[in-house]
This record gives structure tokens, C-alpha cells and sequence, in this order.
């Protein structure tokens, strides 16, 4: 095996990581409580009644979800283009942390689908298009967990996400077109107040604060881990 | 061209000398169009209602069922070193197993589909509009698929992991293609499904085969 860290320069990620982490951890601690005790605070909305509290664990969830894509779909290209193998690194382990804001957006989605709608799952367009994105998010971690070589199965799932990323526009606008088809589903729009608004940002910021923490500390464990094995190998 | 031709043709008699060809993958899709009515009742109406959705996924999943051999068979054995080390272009090389692919399953699932729709009580009508629908539609399959079974030709068990992977890229197709006869069913044209069917098949054929080198390539690299 071809010793990796000649292309790469992980020290300084190391380096810089390890002065940023407590920072990151400690905002995230904050925003989230914050944002919890705004959530939790905020007045019932005359039509949602208290359920508009989901959406501020829901909103952002969503968002989140979307951007980690984006972001595995651009470390992606950053690995096929450029060959680094950090970027590598920072695609597989940020998956995880987007297949779990899908699911904690479509599980709240659902538990608010349940008052609002009178049903835990509706085929509303975004529920669907979300449902797919996270069947993107398993079928994207399985092809990496599939292929044993290190550097192969990061490539293959570089080529896969950014066919991915290509296809996720069309898939929802086929979903769009696909409900407007069958059922007009009014999805909740309108202005926000600032009593509905501020909560919901703090949340996200303390999610976005809380993943940061957490994809650096992913990064760090297999750079750490890659260490330990080429020690390993260097010492048999 | 004739290296491209040659390819063609090999890959065809080897879809029909092994495995029997398009005969696995039709028997398929005849035992879900015969599954369904048998799980979800009998009522002719229903039935022409579900046969466009129903008939579509029947014959994506048919479709999915010999992909996974795509180029793992040539993997395996080694031709697909001396096939790279040719002249033609692995891009042209997946665009023949592409076109292969589909020949030995897409079009003949095409061709059973009216058939198979009759079991379903479809009208003649929306009956036409499936059936463009999976011939403009089943190229897209093939080729979207291509793209999963080159990422998954190393893998011993790469059967399990493509559906996984292919599956939700292909949800437009079954989307729009589903669509098109629904529409038909309610009185109104089907033409915005198929031609936006048309557009993804075309972009899916043109986009998949530099995907599907790209990771060929780095399967033999190594």
C-alpha cells in the first residue's frame, strides 16, 4: 500500500482542528440549549398550534440534510479532480451525519404530518423527494463500506455522489410533477415572524456548529487510525 | 465501428448462449404483472389504474436483474483488459454494453409489456402509451444502470448492493413514465410525461457511458 500522506498534508488539518474543536463544541452546546429554550418558549402559532415547536428541530434538520450532500457532492470532486486524500476522508465521514439529519427530518416531519395532516406519512413532494435523498445518503455509505481497497472504494463513491448530485435536481422536479399529478398538497409557505424565526437560526447554527464538531472529530479518528496502520505495516 | 460492432454483437450472443438471454428477465416480469392482481384483488378497475405504475417497476426490477453482470463477467475472466487495451474507447465500450443490455432485455420487455397490460385491463389507448413509455424509457434504465454495475464490478456480491444504488437515481424515469399513462387514463395528454422522459433517456444515454468508463477505469487501475 502506497503511503498516502506524502500527497496530502493532515498534520496541518490536525494542528488546526485541534485549536478549533473545543470552540465548535462549546458553540454548539450553546446554540442548541438556547435554541431549545426559545423553541420550547415560543408561542403557539394560531394555526399549528404547539406544533410549530417540531419545526424548529425539523426546519433545520432538513436544511442541514441538503447541505451535507452538497458537501460530500463537492469533497467528491475535490477527490477526483485534485486526488486528495483528505477530501476522501472528509466525504465518508461526513455521510453519516447527513443520513441522520434525513432521518431525524423525516421522523419529525412525520410526528408533525400526524396533528397537521392527520397522517404520520403523507406523499407530500418534499417528505418523497427526502425519502429518496436518504436512500441516496445508505446507497452511497454501502458502496463505500462494500469495496475493501482504500482508494478504489473512495473514487467509486466520488463517481457515484456526483452522479447523484446531478440527478437529485431532476429527481425533484419528477416528484413535483408527480404530486401536482395526482393530489394538490399545500406546502406551508408565507412569512416568518421573528418570534418563529429567531429560534429556528439559533437551531440551525447550533446543528451546523454541532455537525462541524462532530465531522472533525470523524476526520481526526481515521487520519488517526490510517497512523496507526501504516505504523502497523512498517513494524511487521 | 466494427471493433464497436464486434463488441456488440459478442455481448449479444453471450446474453443468449448464457442464461438463457432475454427469456429470465421476461419470465420475471410476467410473475410480478401475475403476482400483483393476485395480492391486491381482482377488481378490473383497479387494476387499470395500478397497471401503468405496477408495469413500469415490474420491468425496472426485470431490467435490474442481469445488469449486475454488465461487465463483472469480463472483470472476471480478464477480458476486460484486452477490451480496454483495444482501440475503441472504453466510453464506446460501455455505450455497446449499454446498447447490448438493452437489447437483450429492455426492448423485449417492451414488446411483452402490451401483452402483460391486457392482464391488467389497461385500454388500448394508455396500452400505446406504456409501451412508448418503456421504449423511450428502457434505454435510461440501461444506462443509469451501466453506471451502478461498473462502480460494483470488483464486488463479489455486487448483485445486493446495485439495486441499492440504482433504484433512486432511476425515480424520474418510473416517474415520468408511470405519469404518462396515468395521464392518459384521466383524459389528458400524455405527451408533457414522455417528452420529459425523453429528455432524461437522452441525458441519461449521453452522460452514463464517460461515467461508467470513468469507473472501469478505476477498477483496472490498480
Amino acid at each position: 500500500m502506497p503511503n498516502i500522506f506524502r500527497y496530502a498534508n493532515p498534520r496541518e488539518f490536525m494542528r488546526l482542528s485541534a485549536a478549533l474543536l473545543p470552540y465548535t463544541a462549546a458553540a454548539s452546546v450553546v446554540a442548541i440549549a438556547v435554541g431549545l429554550f426559545m423553541s420550547l418558549t415560543a408561542p403557539p402559532d394560531y394555526q399549528q398550534g404547539m406544533t410549530v415547536t417540531i419545526m424548529f428541530i425539523h426546519v433545520p434538520a432538513a436544511i442541514m440534510a441538503e447541505s451535507v450532500y452538497g458537501l460530500i457532492a463537492v469533497t467528491s470532486l475535490f477527490s477526483l479532480v485534485w486526488r486528495h486524500p483528505l477530501s476522501d476522508v472528509a466525504a465518508r465521514a461526513a455521510a453519516p451525519f447527513g443520513a441522520l439529519f434525513t432521518a431525524l427530518g423525516l421522523i419529525t416531519g412525520s410526528l408533525w404530518g400526524r396533528p397537521m395532516w392527520g397522517a404520520y406519512w403523507v406523499w407530500d413532494a418534499r417528505l418523497t423527494s427526502f425519502l429518496i435523498l436518504l436512500f441516496l445518503y445508505l446507497g452511497y455509505m454501502a458502496l463505500w463500506n462494500a469495496i475493501e481497497d482504500e482508494i478504489r472504494a473512495a473514487r467509486a463513491a466520488a463517481i457515484l455522489a456526483l452522479i447523484g448530485a446531478v440527478n437529485l435536481p431532476i429527481i425533484v422536479y419528477s416528484v413535483e410533477w408527480w404530486n401536482t399529478l395526482h393530489q394538490g398538497e399545500s406546502i406551508i409557505s408565507g412569512k416568518l415572524a421573528p418570534v418563529f424565526l429567531w429560534p429556528l437560526l439559533v437551531m440551525w447554527a447550533g446543528y451546523g456548529f454541532l455537525f462541524l464538531t462532530l465531522w472533525m472529530l470523524r476526520i481526526r479518528t481515521e487520519i488517526l487510525n490510517r497512523r496507526a496502520r501504516t505504523l502497523m505495516q512498517e513494524g511487521a | 465501428m466494427s471493433a464497436f460492432n464486434a463488441l456488440l454483437m459478442r455481448d449479444l450472443r453471450l446474453a443468449a448462449r448464457s442464461g438463457g438471454g432475454a427469456a429470465l428477465a421476461l419470465g420475471f416480469f410476467a410473475l410480478v404483472a401475475t403476482l400483483v392482481p393476485l395480492g391486491i384483488g381482482a377488481d378490473l378497475k383497479l387494476l387499470a389504474r395500478v397497471a401503468g405504475g405496477v408495469l413500469w417497476v415490474g420491468a425496472v426490477l426485470a431490467a435490474l436483474l442481469s445488469l449486475d453482470r454488465l461487465f463483472q463477467g469480463d472483470f472476471e475472466d480478464g477480458s476486460l483488459d484486452v477490451i480496454a487495451l483495444s482501440p475503441l474507447s472504453l466510453e464506446s465500450v460501455s455505450l455497446a454494453k449499454i446498447l447490448a443490455h438493452w437489447l437483450s432485455t429492455g426492448l423485449p420487455l417492451t414488446l411483452i409489456s402490451p401483452l402483460l397490460a391486457l392482464l391488467f385491463n389497461l385500454p388500448a389507448a394508455a396500452t400505446l402509451v406504456l409501451f412508448v413509455s418503456l421504449l423511450i424509457g428502457t434505454p435510461a434504465v440501461s444506462a443509469v444502470g451501466a453506471i451502478g454495475a461498473s462502480l460494483t464490478l470488483s464486488l463479489k456480491r455486487g448483485g445486493l448492493i446495485l439495486p441499492l444504488i440504482i433504484l433512486p437515481l432511476l425515480t424520474p424515469a418510473v416517474v415520468f413514465g408511470a405519469g404518462a399513462v396515468a395521464a392518459m387514463l384521466d383524459g389528458r395528454p400524455p405527451s408533457e410525461g414522455l417528452t420529459l422522459l425523453a429528455a432524461f433517456a437522452i441525458a441519461a444515454c449521453l452522460l452514463s457511458p464517460f461515467a461508467a468508463a470513468a469507473s472501469v477505469r478505476l477498477n483496472l487501475s490498480s
